[in-house]
């Protein structure tokens, strides 16, 4: 970085608040997607949002593009610097600022970690729903980016059901508010828009949050199955009797015995495992689990336990939870997949993805968040030997080919990132993508904020889509234009 | 404004007319009668075409001839935001009404913009689901007018409004294009959440052609219990500990009419056991205060206000607040001292989420007045007020109020999709 801009960076967020040393910058050449690795030119740590719109104004000035970054945990290269760009952390604004149980919100800084907001609100007896794996080390910033969901999604809803305003610092400085305390803020849902735009609209430096009571009764019951296709059936029999539990989770084998491996979650070793949870009321819960009970005995279930404790209930969700990284304990490698599709098409979807595994010598590990259909299909390799890597991201984008022709999706809360930027042209037309962009154009004419990301493409916001002529009654001085 | 037409206007009128018989063909373009007039405003031409690619390219053309554009589904909340500067041209989405897709086992269904919720809401019955809405006027009201006026119900509570149930969109754009976004599956996260800027953007950014929902299964039982609060600051106490603890309800509301006690109305859906437990809950929650079934009229509440507000349109107004929870109370009570002062009549509903919904009756200029006065009082809360229906010879309010330092960037992003503000020009906020 030139020492000019170096002080003038200094200026706005003191000395300790920017890294440019290279061993230092290494931390940050990567997010949880590890086979994307750009150094950026530095780092900034700004303690408030006065610092940011500083910051993103002193970018704006130079066309310097930017990058912010949360914890680092996103797996779709959503948080990879940009080539002489910066990288804006924002782990030092941490701060609960507001806590309001009786409206059940709670006002947080970007670099608040998922889980301590929960921490917070536990003695109320209230929880934040979004739950992804990483909870207890994502921030609420990269939540919203991505708009991360998690087990309880099928119930609960995803980051943006529970994002009800913001404060974002455009890219050109300025500042905005986006939906608010209250409900259904006159203009458009701008916050709806923001969360899961992964970084391309600008910064969010406060962002307002739902919270949720916690429920009087919750109980996890595990079924062990011959194969996923029963599972699946069983799945689809839970839904078709018209109940929504908070989860219904699928393991098969290989990520049974990693993650059995790695946490001892004392799974039954089976072809396919279901957890489906349930919670509600305690009459509600007491009645629905026995027909999921039954539902599962029906589809071949061989063994089915409830979890006595809530220890018990934890220790399964560890195992689940811990299911990525459990995959390091049967392979030196692997690729997470992030793919959607309709529930329906689960068998047809894994008998192609075993089909395609067997054909190319490649291990695929699958973990589903089975209830809403999203696939997380581990595709196992060793870089160590040649080939593998190239044979093992192969499969990995034939997994996505296969998602959207079941008329599914690339992401269901991984995000397109750096890594799905490509697969983006498979799932949506020109002008599809064309379109999205025209929001990009409005929040960020210069495209500073995150380049790159996200479109395969990027759209010139300079073009006028159109020729522009005045109507009859604006050139009286009649109407107005805006 | 007047019905006739600029003399420029008429040449682009015939321009249009020429490109849109090529388009959608004769029979489906009509003059318009003083039946289509848009907050007064009479346009010249209603057209109706057949599939989204006619509508888009109908769409272009009116906007290559300058012409503004109403969009129009079943026409129930036309009123809804301001008066428009300029109306050519009513879009009428009425043949765009096919259920393209009920993929029942995936619980999701597609649905062209024009279909009825009606119709929707029994083809969707024959599986045991719905669309968790309980929309206005749903013989008639349309998928699209729904989404663009982004209407909802008691039902909000528990799933949400229709930024959480709709998955996926095709609009028609000024410009002709013809674009999706989000898609046919509950998760996904790929691309810009374009589903979410057009609810309730009022058909200022394009034209939803084709939405698909994520649906609900109609509950096994349901069962509707209310109680009488002494005021409103008992009500809202009593909505309060209702919502603070750990009773599953779908809906919850408090009805202040006039000078009666305010009611609270609770809705439980769920199995038979689950209903019985939780009512008996909500008796301990609410004692001493008795607390009876009382059955699922209760919910038509918000409709009835909106019916009232309709037959009485030249000397009535019905409007939309947003507050906190927590603000219910005082925000009735700065309503009920306003209006006994300037001696309008009033009755509200507010939801336990704290959104409520007010009529009021009386003299135009007393309305108007008292209009400003709650809004300013109501934004100074941090909420807002938004005008659905008022007498047409009460022009002065703006319908939508404060929106806040965003409405810079709002006014980028319409310029982004509708440039020429071809589409339901100066209807929206800020004059967007």
């Amino acid at each position: 970085m030139n020492p000019d801009l170096a002080t003038r960076f200094r200026e706005i967020v003191g000395p300790r608040g920017l890294i440019t040393s290279a061993e230092e910058l290494r931390t940050y050449e990567c997010d949880g997607l590890t086979n994307f690795r750009v150094m950026p030119l530095g780092v900034l740590l700004p303690e408030n949002t006065a610092q940011v719109q500083a910051l993103l104004k002193l970018c704006h000035a130079n066309k310097i593009p930017f990058v912010a970054r949360g914890s680092g945990t996103g797996l779709s290269g959503g948080a990879l610097p940009i080539e002489n760009g910066i990288v804006i952390s924002l782990t030092r604004m941490n701060r609960i600022l507001e806590i309001d149980i009786p409206n059940a919100r709670v006002v947080v800084e970007p670099g608040v970690i998922n889980l301590d907001v929960t921490g917070r609100v536990l003695p109320q007896e209230y929880f934040y729903a979004p739950d992804p794996s990483s909870q207890s080390v994502c921030s609420i910033g990269g939540n919203v980016a991505e708009n991360s969901g998690g087990a309880h999604c099928l119930k609960y809803g995803f980051t943006t059901t529970h994002v009800l305003g913001l404060e974002v610092v455009l890219p050109d400085g300025s500042l905005v508010h986006l939906g608010g305390k209250s409900l259904d803020a006159p203009g458009y849902d701008l916050a709806g828009v923001f969360v899961g735009s992964e970084g391309t609209l600008g910064v969010a430096t406060q962002i307002i949050l739902r919270i949720v009571k916690r429920p009087e009764c919750v109980q996890t019951l595990l079924a062990a199955f011959p194969s996923t296709n029963e599972a699946g059936a069983a799945v689809s029999g839970i839904i078709a009797a018209g109940m929504l539990p908070a989860a219904i989770e699928m393991m098969d084998n290989l990520a049974i015995q990693a993650a059995e491996a790695a946490v001892h979650a004392n799974y039954p070793n089976c072809g396919a495992l279901l957890i489906v949870e349930l919670d509600g009321p305690f009459a509600e819960v007491e009645s629905l689990m026995k027909h999921v009970d039954a539902i599962c005995r029906e589809h071949g279930a061989s063994e089915i336990r409830v979890a006595q404790s809530e220890t018990e209930r934890a220790l399964v969700w560890k195992g689940r939870k811990a299911a990525f990284a459990a995959m390091g304990r049967i392979s030196p490698n692997y690729i997470v997949q992030d793919g959607v599709i309709p529930r329906t098409a689960l068998p047809q979807v894994m008998s192609e993805i075993n089909r395609l595994s067997k054909e190319t010598g490649v291990r695929v590990a699958n973990v589903f968040h089975a209830g809403d259909g999203n696939l997380h299909p581990l595709v196992l390799y060793d870089r160590r030997i040649a080939g593998q890597e190239e044979a093992a991201e192969a499969l990995s984008y034939k997994i996505l080919e296969i998602c959207i022709a079941a008329g599914g999706s690339i992401t269901g809360e991984h995000g397109v990132g750096e890594d799905k930027k490509r697969a983006m042209s498979k799932m949506f037309s020109e002008p599809d993508l064309e379109t999205m962009q025209r929001v990009r154009c409005a929040f960020d004419p210069l495209q500073l904020s995150n380049p790159g990301k996200v479109f395969p493409r990027p759209r010139l916001c300079g073009e006028k889509p159109g020729k522009y002529v005045p109507h009859a009654l604006e050139t009286a001085g009649i109407a107005e234009r805006f | 404004m007047a019905a006739g037409a600029p003399a420029d206007t008429t040449q682009s009128i015939a321009t249009f007319e020429a490109a849109a018989r090529g388009i959608i063909g004769a029979e489906n373009i009509r003059a318009s009668t003083s039946e289509d007039r848009v907050s007064g405003t009479q346009p010249q031409l209603i057209v109706s075409p057949g599939g989204e690619q006619q509508l888009a390219q109908v769409l272009k053309a009116a906007n290559d001839a300058n012409l503004a554009v109403i969009p129009r589904g079943g026409g129930t909340k036309l009123a809804w935001g301001n008066a428009p500067q300029r109306a050519d041209v009513i879009l009428s989405t009425a043949r765009l009404n096919a259920i393209v897709e009920h993929a029942h086992s995936d619980l999701t269904v597609t649905v062209e913009a024009g279909c009825t919720l009606k119709q929707l809401s029994e083809t969707l019955a024959r599986e045991n689901q719905r669309l968790a809405l309980d929309a206005l006027w749903t013989s008639r009201a349309t998928v699209g007018g729904i989404l663009s006026t982004n209407d909802s119900g008691a039902l909000r509570l528990r799933f949400g409004s229709l930024r959480d149930l709709v998955i996926g969109i095709t609009l028609a754009l000024p410009d002709g294009t013809l674009a999706k976004s989000g898609g046919k599956v509950v998760k996904n996260v790929a691309g810009y959440d374009l589903p979410k800027l057009v609810t309730g953007a009022l058909g200022t950014l394009g034209v939803i052609t084709q939405a698909t929902f994520r649906l609900h299964p109609t509950p096994k039982e349901s069962r509707t219990v209310s109680c009488l609060a002494r005021d409103a600051r008992e009500a809202q106490r009593f909505v309060l500990a209702i919502q603070d603890s750990k009773l599953a309800h779908s809906a919850l509301q408090i009805r202040f009419i006039e000078s009666l006690h305010p009611q609270i109305d609770v809705l439980f859906e769920a199995t038979e056991a689950g209903c019985a437990a939780q009512a008996e809950q909500l008796k301990q929650i609410l004692a001493p205060a008795a607390v009876i079934d009382s059955g699922p009229a209760v919910w038509k509440a918000r409709q009835e206000l909106y019916s009232e507000a309709i037959a009485n349109s030249e000397s009535s107004v019905l409007a939309k607040i947003s507050v906190l929870p927590t603000q219910i109370a005082e925000a009735y009570e700065v309503l009920t001292k306003s209006a006994t002062e300037s001696r309008i009549r009033f009755s509200a509903v507010f939801y336990a989420i704290g959104l409520g919904t007010i009529y009021l009756a009386g003299a135009r200029a007393d309305l108007a007045a008292l209009l400003q006065n709650l809004r300013s009082k109501i934004e100074q809360l941090g909420g807002s007020l938004v005008i659905a229906h008022s007498p047409d010879a009460m022009p002065q309010l703006d319908a939508w109020g404060n929106a806040g330092n965003a409405l810079p960037l709002m006014r980028a992003v319409k310029q982004q999709f509708d440039p020429k503000s071809t589409l339901n020009p100066s209807r929206f906020v800020g004059g967007i």
